[in-house]
């Protein structure tokens, strides 16, 4: 589960990884926690860190867990085996409004009764703050999210987007130990939630507070984490930033959930240390990657290429590993990049992604061309699962 | 996505859907309930009314002036002119009517406030019920529909007279017999038990639409079970509180059964006055004028209730 970055890979906060200390304490810690609901395991076994700090997020399709795993954070979820702990300290037992932590609903569960700003004040309250302190808080969480001058309205005058900031505003108030955001973007359209990705981040960076958001949107995940846990079956498939997931995928399950892939079946033919050689019907010149774990001879493997990593050719590359022929047999133009679907001749497709990084060229490819495909064997990852 | 000027397709299935001149139709149908309104409740009010300011006289019917079509313009003219509030005046100066009316308020507002206590644990606990039991529930709530008001009522009296099912039961884990029947308290436990569901309904309705989001929120805010029920899970009720409320007030004040069969000599509730002006006296004016008086005062809840339903049904 352990991913040493081998290689120098995508956008790394390198300052900030507690994970990578090992005398650094964590906030929260699960412990071997499962929980299962009628016969069905919702959560098996997981144990995972999160330290102080963290923007964490738990990634999956649904019905993978990770909406359990949070919910039992919160306490409203018993977990049947193992522990969680909080700070050092064992949180079974506690109900939800003993727990230091905060959470942000996917449904925000907006008290339709109260305006905003006394939705905010909600937990302060709870606190049992002096009057001036809670206003003063209120205001300064209107500030945070904007909405200042909509401190008197109700619930149901919002808008989707608003909705989101009062309950985001809400579960901060209080001053958590730990945020958790179930699905907190799921119900705003495009434009908005990439806007509020960023936002989210900018904000946990200000607060310096945790933050632990579930969401099965893996773009969510990459912008927004500095790791991402990725759930499969109630299971942990892998940890990582989110450049490590995305480059080095440590199964075919994790390289297919995040993002796109073209897998290989391949057979490991030689291992000189850093480059493996296989070979593969699909690919008559061989494959070649940069591997430095070791994989042995005659196994079989999966290589790993990303769409963006493949070079489209119209005129044939010399003959080489990590060479394909094929033909064009669909080209998806979605105007910042451009996708070819590439059909070799056993009759798989390939996918290849090209950015348009100018706006005329000389030789567009056109369906139905004879196309090359090569790919750099630094580009591509050998997969043992 | 063609974003050129030519004329849209025809769709002439819009046609087939819509015949023509239903819309005509859907007008005429909208006018129904007003229709319904004015024939069955309009003018039977301005019978009354008209009653109300006519005077008691030894003849069938027991009241003049009556009004002779035959007579034309100046015969309306003469019916108007006999016209006059004495029946009012009447009720003014019987202080009996008063105190009717008082009594009544106070049966009403009593067992409004008991039909609360009762029927709120009642609807609240239906409501947290799984899906299954709950139709169980709800369904035993509504049976007792199934079988004729009147009958129910005679059951009371079975039950609470001094030799009926209350007493034996008393006796048998030796008790003392309690004399119920004809007293204030059997009007009490007999407007409490008909009205019951007519708060339950409403208060079932607030609560089971209420989302679960919302008490996990409230806890994760720091609410205890207890206090998430008086800060989310109450407030939230309040529009079922003020229906049911309203639905058990309105009909109690005027309620003529219970207090008839199982209150006593005592039991003073306008309904009853009502019955004894029109049947005993047969004082159709003193009758009607105290039916009046009773809606006059009643419109005032009965708004509150209509500005209630609409509030109720814009915040969804």
């Amino acid at each position: 589960m352990n991913t040493k970055p081998r290689l120098n890979i995508g956008a790394v906060r390198s300052s900030f990884a507690p994970w990578a200390d090992p005398s650094a304490k964590p906030l929260v810690r699960f412990d071997q926690v499962t929980k299962r609901f009628g016969g069905e395991t919702a959560v098996d076994a997981v144990s995972l860190d999160i330290y102080e700090g963290e923007f964490f997020a738990l990634l999956g399709p649904s019905g993978c867990g990770k909406s359990t795993l949070m919910r039992m954070l919160a306490g409203f979820e018993t977990p049947d085996l193992g522990r969680i702990t909080l700070g050092g300290e064992d949180l079974a037992g506690r109900p939800p409004h003993l727990r230091p932590v905060n959470m942000m609903f996917q449904s925000y569960a907006l008290f339709p009764h109260l305006t905003v700003a006394q939705n905010i004040a909600f937990g302060l309250r709870q606190q049992k703050k002096p009057k001036d302190e809670i206003a003063a808080r209120v205001d300064e969480m209107l500030a945070l999210v904007r909405l200042e001058g909509l401190a008197h309205r109700k619930p149901h005058q919002l808008s989707g987007g608003q909705k989101q900031r009062v309950a985001l505003a809400r579960a901060i108030a209080p001053k958590p130990r730990m945020l958790l955001l179930d699905e907190p973007l799921g119900a705003l359209d495009r434009k908005l939630r990439e806007e509020t990705q960023f936002e989210l981040m900018a904000l946990q960076q200000r607060l310096g507070m945790t933050f632990l958001i579930v969401t099965h949107d893996q773009e969510e995940a990459m912008i927004t984490a500095d790791r991402i846990a990725v759930m499969r079956a109630g299971q942990l498939a892998q940890i990582g930033r989110p450049a490590e997931v995305y480059e080095a995928p440590n199964s075919r399950y994790v390289a297919d959930f995040i993002g796109d892939v073209n897998l290989f079946e391949a057979r490991v033919t030689e291992d000189d240390g850093d480059i493996i050689r296989l070979t593969s019907p699909e690919a008559p010149d061989g494959l070649e990657a940069i591997e430095d774990d070791e994989i042995a001879i005659g196994s079989t493997a999966w290589l790993a290429v990303r769409p963006e990593k493949m070079r489209v050719h119209l005129d044939p590359p010399p003959p080489g590993p990590n060479r394909l022929e094929g033909v064009v047999a669909d080209i998806g133009y979605l105007g910042d990049w451009t996708t070819y679907l590439v059909e070799l001749p056993g009759g798989r497709t390939i996918r290849a992604a090209r950015a348009n990084a100018s706006r005329v060229v000389d030789r567009p490819v056109d369906w139905d061309d004879r196309v090359w495909l090569t790919f750099a064997p630094d580009s591509a990852v050998v997969l043992t699962r | 996505m063609s974003v050129t000027g030519a004329p849209r397709p025809r769709r002439p299935w819009r046609r087939l859907g819509r015949p023509r001149g239903s819309s005509s139709w859907e007008a005429r149908a909208a006018l129904l309930p007003y229709l319904w309104l004015g024939l069955f409740f309009f003018v039977p009010f301005l019978l009354v009314a008209k009653l109300s300011l006519s005077d008691v006289v030894l003849a069938i019917p027991p009241y003049a002036p009556r009004l002779d079509w035959s007579a034309g313009l100046p015969g309306l003219i003469a019916f108007v002119r006999a016209l006059d509030f004495e029946a009012y005046a009447r009720m003014g100066q019987d202080g009996l009517y008063l105190a009717a009316y008082l009594s009544s308020l106070k049966f009403a507002a009593v067992a409004t406030a008991i039909l609360l206590l009762v029927g709120y644990p009642l609807a609240y606990g239906m409501a947290r019920c799984g899906p299954s039991v709950r139709q169980a529930l709800l369904m035993a709530v509504i049976l007792p529909f199934w079988t004729s008001f009147l009958i129910r009522v005679y059951a009371w009296i079975a039950i609470l007279k001094p030799a009926g099912l209350l007493n034996m039961a008393l006796a048998q884990i030796g008790l003392p017999p309690v004399d119920i029947l004809n007293t204030d308290t059997a009007v009490y436990i007999g407007l409490v038990y008909a009205y019951l569901p007519f708060m339950v309904l409403p208060l079932y309705a607030v609560l089971e639409r209420q989302e679960a989001g919302l008490l996990e929120a409230a806890a994760d805010l720091g609410c205890t079970p207890f206090q998430s029920f008086w800060r989310v899970t109450f407030p939230l009720s309040l529009p079922g509180v003020a229906a049911g409320a309203l639905l058990c007030f309105i009909p109690m004040v005027g309620e003529f059964v219970i207090p008839d069969l199982l209150g006593g000599s005592g039991t003073l509730m306008l309904g009853k006055t009502i019955w004894t002006e029109f049947f005993s006296n047969r004082d159709w004016p003193a009758a009607s004028a105290v039916a009046i008086v009773l809606l006059a005062t009643l419109v005032i809840p009965i708004l509150l209730f209509q500005r209630q339903q609409t509030k109720m049904m814009e915040q969804r």
